[in-house]
């Protein structure tokens, strides 16, 4: 058991997402750590994937505090902040269910593009790279170094000329993981990384999240369906059943709890009645 | 031509379903045909409406039709799925010219340059006028504004319909900057780029969350705002009647007239009205290489990587940290600063300007060839700013044809049917463009080429 630091890096409190007459996510609450993987599961419609807008400032939840402390101590609202910030000065990365590459654009030009600040910087905003001044060529030479390192990690170097697009499924998986962690995050939100993938990827796909875990110390937060991937490699799991948090714990605890076994599998015939009453349903 | 169907019976049922295909397009010309061809309107003495039936030229349009038709689905029957359906061009030439790009960059460059002089030798100091007047000036014009629109529609993604708008912010600048305070053009051509990128800016704030046909719109609404603008405020622009007498440009302080003081007195030269234009084709040259320069340049930055990106997802780039709002008013800001240079530039060399000069036609142009050029393809656009601009004055040139069809006979008169027959055979053969691989802007081994199929068209 990793030990937990008395600050968590994320902590969401009391957050509620409301679409019209809809509730997405109620009242929820719960902290990532630092060097930790964190599971976020729950049955389709579950609203995980609002809880994920709604970290990274796609969507500004209707109430609850989203607080992110870094390392160094400073302290970042994300319900506050647009979602460009939250990437740029929170370190919060995120990939995509349907993944979102730059499929025009080759596998090293989209790692490029996620170094977009730090090499706007150094062009001088372009006012000096235009004119051919500062250090650019020097830094972006540091930047495609940093995506030749990611792409070595990610097993794609040979592919590194080639347009996005071009890549298969599970290659164009790893590569937004890759892209994501070219942003330098301190907390990773991976949403779906195992959709789609066979065994043998999947599995490499764990190697790589414990990897980025190990090495960096970026925590993950991970939406998974692929209870494999959830139960081998997370620290924490989140469980939520139509947008309520129903479990929270290790993922020997969740597996053993009976409100999660009845969101996944139903309950037995003989217990309906006893739900229902106690539900309020006669 | 109707190649290979094994049986005959095969071949009967081929021959069948083009017939009918032929015969479905032709009833469909003959529909279209009746409102637009079948009756010319004309009013007589006492202004009625008088029709005059032409029933042969609608007979001459559904046979062509019907012809071209019948060819077409026949050949498409027999083709080969990966083969274009023409080749005009033998195999691999552009890839041919991909691979030797720099070779034939600085071959081009090199025309450019001794332009002039090439064309003074070939038809005389009176006829070298029209050719690098013409020619070169207006051709350059257009293939600036098409780089600057580049910018905008190409890397962006954002369609703008308005382009012609920073044209005419750039031209009136120029024209009304100089005329009431005598500023040098030197001082008012960066100054008309600058006003027109403020314009830019602020076309881009109301558009930022507007995509696709909306964009479109707002940004043609913008377009003839302007335009509407300069015909109203008749203070301030002279409306209709437009702005003349615009100070031309002077070679770093000297005119060019026939004065002891001018250009020829000072430079020992005879007096010739050729010297501002070979002049004027030199600045716009200048400004033109310029723009290429600054396009490919910013291609190599982040911020022309970010609009690129802008292009493909734009969500993927907000979860990236890229300010999407910014980097769309860049894009916007730095296509109209070069539609702005252009304008000051138009406005020194006509002398004279009026909305007429900047209705919508003039963007749609603009746009087709950024579109038909291949949109992010500098070539490209330079090619297709040659062909439509060089096209249409090649039309002036085709007097000859009047000996053929009669003295009244006027080859301009079909500029737009030529304009719309090119298009619909660039969206037939070439739908993404005449050059519509993307060069990638950095590499680790190799330059790859980027086939159309994979690069997003942007959703405004």
């Amino acid at each position: 058991m990793v030990t937990a630091s008395p600050a968590p890096l994320l902590q969401v409190e009391h957050v509620t997402m409301r679409f019209g007459g809809l509730t997405a996510v109620n009242d929820l609450s719960f902290e990532a750590h630092k060097g930790q993987i964190t599971a976020l599961i729950g049955p389709n419609g579950a609203g995980k994937t609002t809880v994920f807008n709604c970290i990274t400032g796609f969507y500004k939840p209707t109430e609850g505090m989203i607080t992110l402390t870094q390392e160094s101590g400073d302290n970042f609202l994300l319900e506050r902040m647009p979602d460009f910030r939250i990437s740029w000065k929170a370190k919060v990365a995120r990939t995509f269910q349907n993944i979102r590459l730059f499929g025009g654009m080759t596998v090293l030009e989209n790692l490029l593009v996620a170094q977009h600040n730090p090499l706007m910087i150094a062009s001088g905003f372009t006012f000096l790279g235009v004119l051919g001044i500062g250090g650019y060529r020097a830094r972006e030479k540091e930047a495609i170094e940093k995506a030749r390192f990611w792409l070595e990690k990610i097993n794609l170097i040979h592919r590194a000329d080639d347009p996005a697009a071009d890549l298969p499924y599970g290659d164009q998986r790893r590569l937004e993981i890759a892209r994501a962690m070219c942003t330098d995050p301190v907390l990773l939100c991976l949403d779906e990384p195992a959709a789609g993938l066979n065994p043998r990827e999947s599995h490499d796909l764990n190697t790589l999240l414990l990897s980025i875990r190990k090495d960096l110390g970026t925590a993950l937060l991970l939406i998974e369906h692929d209870m494999s991937v959830v139960m081998e490699i997370s620290d924490h799991v989140v469980v939520l059943d139509y947008g309520t948090k129903i479990a929270d714990g290790t993922p020997a605890e969740v597996q053993a709890d009976q409100k999660v076994i009845a969101a996944y599998l139903g309950v037995d015939d003989e217990e309906v009645e006893a739900v229902e009453a106690e539900v309020g349903i006669t | 031509m109707t190649a290979p169907a094994s049986t005959p019976a095969a071949r009967e049922r081929d021959l069948k379903a083009a017939l009918k295909e032929a015969a479905f397009a032709a009833l469909i010309t003959f529909g279209l045909c009746i409102p637009i061809i079948a009756w010319g309107t004309r009013q007589n003495m006492d202004n009625v409406l008088v029709l005059d039936p032409r029933w042969d030229a609608v007979a001459w349009a559904v046979a062509i039709v019907f012809v071209g038709r019948f060819l077409v689905a026949l050949r498409q029957q027999t083709k080969d799925k990966r083969k274009p359906m023409v080749r005009l061009l033998p195999h691999g030439t552009v890839g041919f010219f991909q691979r030797h790009s720099r070779l034939f960059s600085l071959f081009g460059l090199g025309f450019l340059v001794t332009f002039p002089i090439i064309a003074i030798n070939l038809a005389g100091w009176s006829g070298a006028l029209k050719w690098i007047d013409n020619f070169g000036v207006q051709i350059l014009i257009y293939v600036m504004l098409g780089w600057g629109l580049n910018i905008v529609v190409g890397l962006a993604g954002l369609l703008d319909l308005g382009y012609v708008a920073f044209y005419a912010v750039g031209a009136y600048s120029y024209a009304l900057l100089a005329k009431n305070f005598g500023l040098s053009f030197w001082i008012l051509l960066p100054l008309s780029g600058i006003l027109a990128a403020f314009w830019g800016m602020l076309l881009g704030f109301p558009v930022l969350r507007l995509r696709g046909d909306y964009l479109a719109i707002v940004t043609l609404a913008f377009g003839e705002i302007i335009r509407l603008v300069l015909i109203n405020w008749v203070d301030f622009s002279g409306g209709y009647a437009g702005i003349s007498g615009i100070p031309r440009p002077t070679f770093f302080g000297t005119p060019f007239n026939a004065s002891d003081t001018g250009f020829a007195a000072k430079f020992g030269f005879e007096f010739s009205p050729l010297h501002r234009t070979i002049f004027l084709y030199y600045v716009i040259l200048a400004l033109a290489l310029i723009t290429a320069f600054v396009t490919l340049r910013l291609r190599r930055l982040p911020v022309g990587r970010a609009w690129e990106a802008l292009r493909e997802d734009e969500i993927a780039c907000r979860s990236l940290g890229i300010n999407t709002t910014n980097t769309k008013l860049t894009a916007f800001s730095i296509g109209a600063m070069f539609g702005g240079f252009a304008g000051s530039f138009f406005a020194a060399r006509q002398g004279f300007i009026s909305p007429e000069s900047f209705v919508f036609m003039e963007s749609a142009t603009i746009l087709a060839i950024v579109v038909l050029g291949g949109m992010g393809s500098l070539w490209g656009c330079a090619i297709a700013a040659i062909v439509m601009v060089g096209g249409t004055e090649l039309l002036r040139e085709l007097d000859w044809l009047k000996q053929v069809f009669g003295n009244e006979f006027d080859p301009t008169k079909y500029r737009m049917l030529l304009f719309g027959f090119a298009m619909v055979v660039i969206m037939i053969w070439k739908p993404r463009g005449l050059i519509s691989t993307r060069e990638p802007t950095a590499y680790l081994k190799e330059k790859k080429a980027i086939s159309a199929d994979m690069v997003q068209e942007g959703h405004g």
